[in-house]
């Protein structure tokens, strides 16, 4: 492994190159942590489908994330966003699994590449966008004229709204892949300092990078966790018009 | 000595990792727009695919399970309750069964004893009854010996009277004022016995 610790979002090629129309889609190793996170997801709910009145382990983790997931919704967006439930469940288990598989030593972390976050970002934002105007039409535009403002701060508050509203899918997708660049760059750093300082001052470095590792699983948990929370949060502005 | 190997150490193995670092140095890979298209691709294509499987097939079974659990853990709440219900009443009938017989028995009793005082009463009064019937039969068989027995008495002391004269005399005397003597005799005595 080389130094740079930017080395470790390196896309690259696995496999041939694929190519439709000029546009090269081949299989990296992006795509190969993208599919084996999706599998796995898969395959342990699949395994906590079993039904049996006493569930066994899988299966207590599988409801647990079900109904974790499921007052998450309720609690943020309310009975209305049911319907959304599944995409919600899919997008927090599909990151929370890709932050997951990152933190294993020589794997890649899929959510620390800005285009994939703004992808599934700016899918939020349209997503919620368009629910939004189905729901309440043009009164959806009520979001960014919020009530009890004077007169006189109207026009100034209406622009600040406007421009949180666009900026949400980049908060959103910039929040996720800062935190999973900076947490692997800076243990990538410690790793580093671990070894050019070798048997007599790596120790030090090597408890930090110890102690980020916990730290990291802690963030990975917890950004998969924001992301979700987060679109329930704008899914709740589409369906429950408060202004 | 020490402090100085480890000094050079350590400043030598810095100048090898930043050495190190800036010859390899490229930017960030993320702004590398190489596999941008292909990220894209894969991730929806995966994220695509995990949804639908997620949705149309898992997660409606994890959901059923949790509310076929919900509602049978209901079911045998109900079914526990209204158990305990029955339970209860049948306590309930129980305890009356036994306060019943209870007094059902104190009933019994009493009445019993009721019957064999009766009893006993109308025995007692009956025997009374005997009782009396005899003593009056009794008194008057005395009344009647009492009658009988002056008679007898002025009788024999009228023989013995005689005989005694006749062995004393060896005479009859007439019977007539012999009888007269000993009856006004006799009427003395018992008026002395009498205490008239």
């Amino acid at each position: 492994m080389a130094a740079n610790p930017m080395y470790q979002f390196n896309v690259y090629r696995i496999g041939p190159e694929i190519k439709i129309n000029n546009i090269d889609i081949s299989f990296t190793n992006a795509s190969l942590f993208m599919v084996i996170s999706s599998l796995a997801i898969l395959i342990i709910f699949n395994l906590g489908t079993k039904k049996s009145i006493i569930p066994n382990k899988i299966q207590l983790l599988a409801e647990l994330s079900y109904s974790f997931i499921s007052k998450m919704i309720s609690d943020t967006a309310g009975s209305k966003a049911k319907p959304y439930f599944s995409f919600i469940f899919s997008l927090f288990m599909f990151v929370l699994f890709c932050n997951m598989f990152g933190m294993i030593p020589y794997s890649f972390t899929v959510t620390s590449h800005i285009i994939v976050t703004f992808v599934l970002a700016a899918f939020i934002f349209v997503g919620v966008t368009i629910i939004g105007f189905i729901k309440h039409g043009l009164g959806y535009l009520k979001l960014f004229v919020p009530s009890g403002v004077p007169m006189v701060l109207l026009p100034l508050i209406v622009v600040i709204e406007i421009i949180s509203y666009l900026s949400r899918p980049i908060s959103l997708s910039v929040r996720l892949f800062a935190n999973m660049m900076a947490g692997h760059t800076m243990m990538k750093v410690f790793g580093g300092f671990v070894v050019s300082l070798g048997i007599v001052g790596g120790w030090l470095p090597l408890g930090f990078s110890v102690a980020l590792t916990g730290l990291e699983i802690l963030v990975a948990f917890l950004q998969a966790y924001v992301f979700a929370i987060l679109t329930c949060i704008y899914l709740n502005d589409a369906l429950n018009l408060h202004h | 000595m020490l402090k100085k190997i480890i000094f050079q150490f350590l400043a030598l193995s810095l100048i090898f990792t930043y050495s190190a670092q800036s010859a390899e140095s490229g930017g960030m890979p993320q702004l590398n727009p190489e596999f941008w298209i292909s990220q894209i691709f894969w991730l929806v294509l995966t994220f695509g695919l995990l949804f639908i499987i997620l949705s149309k097939f898992i997660l409606p079974k994890i959901s059923n399970n949790l509310e076929t659990r919900k509602s049978q853990i209901l079911e045998n709440i109900e079914t526990a309750d209204k158990q305990r219900e029955e339970t209860e009443k049948k306590v309930k009938e129980f305890d009356k069964i036994i306060n019943d017989t209870k007094v059902e028995a104190k009933n019994f009793f009493n009445s019993e004893r009721q019957k064999v005082l009766d009893d006993i009463n109308n025995k007692r009064l009956s025997l009374e009854k005997d009782i009396e019937k005899e003593i009056i039969k009794a008194e008057e068989e005395i009344d009647q010996l009492k009658k009988t027995s002056q008679e007898k008495v002025t009788k024999i002391a009228i023989e013995t009277s005689s005989d005694l004269i006749k062995q004393l005399i060896g005479e009859d005397i007439n019977k007539s004022s012999l009888s007269a003597i000993v009856e006004d005799l006799s009427k003395k005595e018992m008026e002395k016995h009498n205490g008239i």
